[in-house]
C-alpha cells in the first residue's frame, strides 16, 4: 500500500506502524462522572467497520507525525490522507 | 453410513458405488431450537457436541458460502496447548484431548498428527521464560520438555545454530502437539451433525436479527426468516460486522493474515518449528509441502489478501533458522480474515441481547481451540452456564479490568 502524505507524498505504508481505529484521538474527559465506563468503551470496543474506516498510522520510519488514512478495509483502497494534529484542531482539541 | 477398512475394500471391489454425500443439502425450515451462525470449524463442532453430548438435535448451522470456506480451510493447521495464563492454559489442553479421541468420535480420519511443536529460544532470558511456560503447562496437565542446544540439534540438525543475531539455544517442546488435516476437520464434524438431524445450510448469509424487547427470535437470512430459541453466532472474522447488527460493539477488530506453502519436498522437518526471535513457523504437510508463515499485516481488513511487505519478513524469518529452505519456490499463498480481540484471548459467552450467543475473537489461534471451542459453546448453549475451562472468557471482562493477556502487550491487537 502507498500512503499519500500530505507533507512528504506518496510513501510505501510499510515506512508507517498502525495503531487503529481514529477515534482513539477523542480521549474521554478523566473527570467525567463516567468516565470508567467511557474509557472502556474508547480503549476497548471497535466499529471494526467492512468498507471505509478512519484510522491512525504512525510515519515511525519517516518524519514522525501521525496521520489519519481514510482507508476501504474490503479493498485497501486509500482515498483520504491527513495530518491527525489538523483532525484534532478542527475537533476543537488545542494540539 | 460408517467408514472402515472393510468398506474401503468393499466398495474398491465393486467399483466405488455404494458411497453417498456425507451429508444432506435441507431447504430451511421454518424453526429450529437453535440456530448456529456461521459453518467454520467452531460452528460444526458446536453442532456436533449440542447434538451428541446434550441431546440437542433441533439445530440448523447456516452458511454464508459453503462449508470451509472460512479459516477452517485456510490455517496452517497446528494444533498445540502451550499457554500459560490460568483462563487459557485448561481450556486448550481440555482441547487437545478432544483431538486425540476427535478420529473415533466421527468415524472420520482428520489426519491427527502428534508430530509435536518445538519452540526456539534464543537467548538466557527467552530460556527463562519458557521454563516458566513450559512449567505452567504441566501444571495444567499438558506435556512440556525444555531442550538445550543439542536437544534441538538432534531433532533439527539443519537449523542455523550458529547465526550471528539470533543464535539458537534451545526450545521448548511439545511432544503431543502437532497438526490435523484442516478440511477433514470441517467434513468430519459436518458429517457427525448431519447424522444425528442437524441441517447444514450453505448458501444462506444471516442478514440481520429479530429482536425484540431485548429477545433473539431467530435471523433473518438470503434464504427467509428463520425463527429460532436460541442464535448462536461464531462467524470468526465476520464478528463485527454480524455483530452490528444486533447493536453490539465488541473489543475486536478485524486483521488479514497471510500463510504460504512450498512445492512438495522430501521429508525434511520432523514437527512444527517457530522461530523465536522473529515471527516464522513452519511444518510439512504429508504431501510434502512446507506450510509456513507469521506476523498479520498488521491493519483492519476484510480483503482475506495481504501484502509484500509481510511476505519479505516472513521469509526473511525463515531464513534466519533454515537457511536451506530459500532453494524452496513458493507455489501459493492466501489470507484469512482473523477476529484480533484486545487481549488475543477468545470469548465463548452470553450477550446483553436474551438468546443470544456469542462465539469470537479467536486471533490466529483457533484452529486448534475447535474442539473445545464446540464443546464449551454447546454446554453454554444447552446449560446457559459457562464450562469451567471456559468459563474466563466473558464479553465484558475488560470492563472489569480481567483480561487474558499472555503477550501483555495490551489493547492493541496487532501486536498479539
Ligand atoms: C492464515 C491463517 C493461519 C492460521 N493458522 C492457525 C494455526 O496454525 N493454528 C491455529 O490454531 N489457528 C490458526 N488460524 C486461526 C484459525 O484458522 C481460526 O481462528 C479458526 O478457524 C476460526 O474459527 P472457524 O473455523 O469457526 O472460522 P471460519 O472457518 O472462518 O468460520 C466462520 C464462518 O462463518 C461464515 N459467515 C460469516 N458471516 C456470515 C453470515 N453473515 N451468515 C452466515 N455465515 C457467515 C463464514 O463464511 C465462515 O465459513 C489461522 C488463521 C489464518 C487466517
Amino acid at each position: 500500500m502507498i500512503i499519500n502524505h500530505p507533507l512528504l507524498g506518496p510513501r510505501d505504508a510499510a515506512e508507517f506502524v498502525y495503531l487503529g481505529d481514529a477515534s482513539l484521538i477523542d480521549r474521554p474527559d478523566w473527570e467525567d462522572p463516567d468516565a470508567a465506563e467511557k474509557y472502556y468503551e474508547y480503549l476497548y470496543l471497535r466499529d471494526n467497520p467492512a468498507g471505509l474506516h478512519r484510522e491512525l498510522w504512525f510515519h515511525e520510519q519517516g518524519d514522525r507525525s501521525w496521520l489519519v488514512v481514510t482507508r476501504n478495509t474490503l479493498t485497501h483502497e486509500i482515498t483520504n490522507v491527513e495530518l491527525a494534529r489538523d483532525v484534532a484542531k478542527a475537533q476543537g482539541r488545542s494540539r | 453410513m460408517r467408514y472402515s477398512a472393510l468398506k474401503i475394500l468393499k466398495e474398491g471391489l465393486t467399483g466405488n458405488r455404494g458411497w453417498k454425500p456425507v451429508w444432506r443439502e435441507p431447504e430451511p425450515r421454518a424453526e429450529y431450537d437453535v440456530v448456529i451462525v456461521g459453518a467454520g470449524g467452531h460452528g460444526l463442532a458446536t453442532a456436533h457436541y449440542l447434538s451428541k453430548e446434550f441431546g440437542v438435535t433441533n439445530v440448523a448451522v447456516l452458511e454464508k458460502g459453503w462449508i470451509g470456506s472460512g479459516n477452517v480451510g485456510r490455517n496452517t493447521t497446528i494444533i498445540r496447548s502451550n499457554y500459560m495464563l490460568p483462563g487459557n492454559e485448561p481450556f486448550y489442553e481440555f482441547s487437545l484431548q478432544l483431538w486425540e479421541g476427535l478420529e473415533q468420535d466421527l468415524n472420520y480420519n482428520a489426519m491427527v498428527s502428534q508430530r509435536g511443536i518445538l519452540n526456539l529460544y534464543h537467548s538466557d532470558p527467552q530460556r527463562d521464560a519458557f521454563a516458566r511456560r513450559g512449567n505452567a503447562m504441566r501444571l495444567a496437565g499438558a506435556d512440556a520438555v525444555l531442550l538445550d542446544q543439542a536437544g534441538v540439534r538432534e531433532m533439527c540438525p539443519f537449523l542455523d545454530f550458529d547465526n550471528a543475531r539470533f543464535p539458537i539455544k534451545g526450545g521448548l517442546w511439545q511432544p503431543r502437539g502437532g497438526t490435523v488435516r484442516h478440511d477433514a476437520v470441517a467434513w468430519g464434524y459436518a458429517r457427525a451433525a448431519d447424522s444425528r438431524g442437524v441441517d447444514i445450510i450453505q448458501n444462506c448469509e444471516v442478514t440481520g436479527f429479530d429482536i425484540e424487547n431485548g429477545v433473539c427470535r431467530g435471523v433473518e437470512t438470503s434464504r427467509g426468516r428463520i425463527r429460532a430459541k436460541k442464535v448462536a453466532v461464531c462467524v470468526a472474522g465476520s464478528s463485527g460486522r454480524l455483530m452490528e447488527k444486533a447493536g453490539i460493539r465488541l473489543p475486536i477488530e478485524s486483521h488479514v493474515l497471510q500463510a504460504f506453502i512450498s512445492e512438495g519436498l522430501k521429508p525434511v522437518i520432523p514437527g512444527v518449528v517457530t522461530f523465536g526471535a522473529g515471527h516464522f513457523y513452519v511444518n510439512q504437510s504429508d504431501k510434502g509441502g512446507l506450510v509456513f508463515g507469521g506476523d498479520p499485516d498488521g491493519y483492519n481488513s476484510y480483503a482475506q489478501r495481504g501484502g509484500l511487505p509481510v511476505v519479505e519478513d516472513v521469509c526473511e524469518g525463515g531464513m534466519a533458522i533454515m537457511p536451506m529452505i530459500g532453494r524452496a519456490r513458493l507455489l501459493r499463498m492466501w489470507g484469512g480474515i482473523m477476529d484480533m480481540s484486545m487481549d488475543g484471548s477468545p470469548f465463548i459467552d452470553r450477550t446483553p441481547v436474551d438468546g443470544l450467543y456469542f462465539n469470537g475473537g479467536w486471533c490466529y489461534g483457533g484452529f486448534k481451540a475447535t474442539p473445545a471451542s464446540g464443546f464449551c459453546y454447546a454446554h453454554l448453549i444447552a446449560k446457559d452456564e459457562p464450562h469451567p475451562t471456559a468459563a474466563a472468557y466473558r464479553l465484558d471482562r475488560f470492563r472489569h479490568g480481567a483480561m487474558i493477556d499472555e503477550k501483555g502487550v495490551g489493547a492493541q491487537p496487532n501486536l498479539h
